[in-house]
């Protein structure tokens, strides 16, 4: 049997890419980094106190007082076993990829929903970067954007993309076809029909793929601190390559707080308000 | 005057319609056609015109076309031929932009589901077509209120649609189509989702609202009685073809096929025959003035126990009968007046028939049949209501 040279053209044509459109990498990186930084500067910048209170009202007026509750006592457990900066650092880089990812996924999942031949071509192309290992991603990403955060961030948008650009056309399509008839009937535009009857019905849906795609950003931004984007991942890398089971354990549980935090308030965006506490 | 008016149209469904197009025009049958060539027809060469003001309705059973046909005339389904106009205007030759205009201010529709926004309040619902012409919001919300005021759902401005009852939601959906005041109201099976009870409430309340508004109105369903009870036309459908239109008293004296006639065999006739179809010409009548000996002698002609006595205007006065006038003569008396029975029933000619059969419970005369100056036009009596029930076309006005 003949064995292709697959891996061969793949780092040839990489080659190429690096080397025709470096500044065009440079400048992605550039923005990139920006908007990261900034993030990071805010959150950072802002007392903890502050950021708190800021996060408790967030939760409740969200997901009601149960959840407020505990991300009060979550963010104070984090605080208390020194990693507060971390998990600034690694909700900034959840915060760009997401951003980004809604900015790339959302027109693109309005786009699929209408055309049904980019539906055709875009469903596979999504199953595979959804079903590929997330830290395959990071390979390229390293030769385009070296190593630091930039590159861990683009690696995430590439794996937490999926849901949001799925769960988007999945949600204009389902708007019932009597809806979309009758604003036609009454001469609503296409823009129109957009705005005012298709994006606002698929809401609930699009939310969804919101909170998948935060939830799969987060997985990756940990997984991505082995090409050296910080964060609490790389406290748990840390603890893992230096058989420091507490260490590695304190991370650990800092990234899940974050996450059921996020979980629990996108989860409850856009759904009626249930303020008494507990969930429904 | 024409509102609407449609010419020739075809809708053919499949990928290459035009050359089915020319198969059904050379004479194949629809199953032919699908057998051949996998293309639907749904409507097949319709021609009608609606004048303003007019309730046209289009009946037919499921399938027949009738949704396809009502929206090929706001273009919501594309024809594949023929024309329709609207106010002389060429609807298939407008560009986007002036069938948007078209349907914006000309049209209103209500459909058989509703399909209200879920996500916008009732009185963002009703604003809708307004908000899409761009109407600013203080106007629009003040029209909407206006639109459901009319059809009596106040107060509910701030409601979401699924806090509605079916009645209300369709209403609601009612207001809507009316808010931006079109001349042209299409409305498919309208009332086809709800209860008979409050689908007979909505019959009533559209005529009502039609006997204000005088809009022109193309109403579908697939119920022979409620397209009798409000039509003032009714083209019927089968197949994808009209294969009658006529008032609904035509269709029912005269249907133009068996298609036809077996539909209208088990209608409920007692709510669609009126008096003026039953009625028979009053032959032998006395004027008051004539006397006792003149009416005695008329009715003896005419082989009558009683007449109509009537005054100079032929205005109807009452009933003598042959016993109180023969009473009158003995009594040397010729002065009518004094046994006239003023007690009889008066009906207007578009008075329908289960109307007049109670008339018939406490009186022994026929009724009377009258126009708005209570002159005599002709008079009805019991063999003839049970007649016009049974559907026996014995009288031809
Ligand atoms: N989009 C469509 N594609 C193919 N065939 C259709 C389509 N819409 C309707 N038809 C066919 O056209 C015929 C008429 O349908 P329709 O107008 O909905 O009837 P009705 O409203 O009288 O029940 C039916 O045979 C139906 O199957
Ligand atoms: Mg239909």
């Amino acid at each position: 049997m003949i064995r292709l040279p697959l891996g061969f053209y793949v780092e040839k044509g990489v080659d190429w890419l690096t080397n025709n459109l470096d500044g065009f990498f440079g400048g992605i990186k550039y923005a990139i980094e920006s908007i990261i930084n900034g993030f990071e500067f805010v959150y950072v910048s802002v007392p903890f106190v502050i950021m708190l209170i800021l996060i408790a009202v967030l939760a409740y007026f969200t997901a009601g007082k149960r959840t407020a509750i505990f991300a009060v006592f979550g963010c104070l457990l984090i605080k208390s076993i020194e990693l507060w900066q971390m998990t600034m650092k690694t909700f900034a880089l959840v915060t760009t990829a997401t951003l980004i990812a809604l900015i790339i996924g959302l027109p693109l999942g309005i786009w699929m929903s209408r055309s049904d031949r980019l539906n055709k071509v875009m469903r596979p192309i999504l199953d595979f970067m959804q079903t590929m290992p997330a830290f395959v991603y990071l390979i390229p990403a390293v030769y385009f954007f070296d190593l630091g955060p930039v590159p861990g961030a683009v690696a995430t948008i590439i794996f937490a993309m999926p849901p949001i650009v799925r769960l988007t056309s999945l949600g204009i399509r389902q708007v019932p076809s009597d809806v979309i008839e009758a604003s036609r009937a009454f001469g609503a535009t296409p823009k129109q029909m957009l705005f005012k009857v298709q994006i606002p019905l698929a809401m609930p849906t699009i939310l969804a793929g919101l909170n998948q795609t935060i939830m799969l950003s987060l997985s990756m931004v940990v997984i991505s601190a082995m090409i050296g984007s910080g964060g609490l991942g790389d406290v748990v890398l840390k603890g893992i390559s230096q058989m420091k089971i507490g260490d590695g354990f304190e991370g650990g549980l800092a990234v899940v707080i974050l996450a059921m935090i996020l979980d629990r308030v996108t989860q409850s965006i856009g759904k009626p308000k249930n303020l008494s506490g507990g969930r429904k | 005057m024409i509102k609407l008016e449609v010419k020739n149209l075809y809708k053919i469904f499949g990928s290459t319609p035009h050359k089915v197009l020319e198969m059904l025009k050379k004479g194949k049958s629809k199953k032919e056609i699908l057998k051949e060539t996998d293309h639907g027809i749904g409507v097949s060469n319709a021609s009608f015109a609606v004048e303003e003001g007019e309730i046209f309705v289009v009946m037919g059973l499921s399938g027949s076309g009738k949704s396809t046909l009502i929206r090929c005339l706001n273009r919501l389904i594309e024809p594949t031929s023929g024309v329709v106009y609207i106010d002389n205007e060429d609807i298939t030759k407008c560009d986007k932009a002036q069938l948007r205009e078209v349907r914006r201010k000309k049209i209103g529709m209500v459909f058989q589901n509703f399909a209200l926004l879920p996500h916008r309040s009732i009185e963002e619902n009703v604003a809708f077509g307004l908000e899409i012409q761009g109407v600013g919001i203080d106007e629009r919300n003040k029209k909407a209120l206006e639109s459901l005021e009319l059809v009596g759902l106040k107060g509910y401005e701030k409601s979401m649609p699924s806090e509605l009852s079916g009645g209300m939601q369709q209403r609601v959906g009612l207001a809507r189509a009316l808010a931006t005041n079109p001349d042209i109201l299409l409305m498919d099976e309208a009332f086809s989702a709800l209860d008979p009870l409050i689908r007979k409430d909505m019959q009533d309340e559209l005529l009502a609202l039609q006997s204000k508004m005088q809009k022109t109105i193309i109403f579908i369903t697939h119920d022979l009685d409620e397209a009798l009870k409000i039509g003032d036309r009714i083209a019927i459908m089968k197949d994808g073809e009209i294969v009658q239109i006529g008032s609904p008293e035509e269709i029912l004296k005269h249907p133009a096929n068996d298609y036809v006639k077996e539909f209208v065999q088990d209608v409920n006739r007692v709510k669609v025959v009126t008096a003026s179809s039953i009625m028979k010409k009053v032959d032998t009548i006395v004027y008051s003035k004539d006397g006792a000996r003149i009416a005695v002698r008329r009715m003896k002609e005419a082989n009558l126990s009683s007449v109509f006595v009537v005054d100079k205007q032929r205005k109807l006065k009452g009933i003598v009968t042959i016993e109180d006038t023969m009473e009158l003569i003995k009594a040397n008396k010729d002065d009518l007046s004094e046994i006239i029975d003023s007690d009889i029933n008066e009906v207007s000619p578009d008075v329908l028939i289960g109307d007049i059969i109670p008339l018939f419970i406490n009186s022994r005369y026929p009724v009377v049949v009258v126009d708005e100056e209570r002159k005599i036009l002709g008079i009805i009596f019991k063999v003839s209501v049970l007649a016009g029930i049974m559907g026996g076309g014995e009288e031809d006005d």
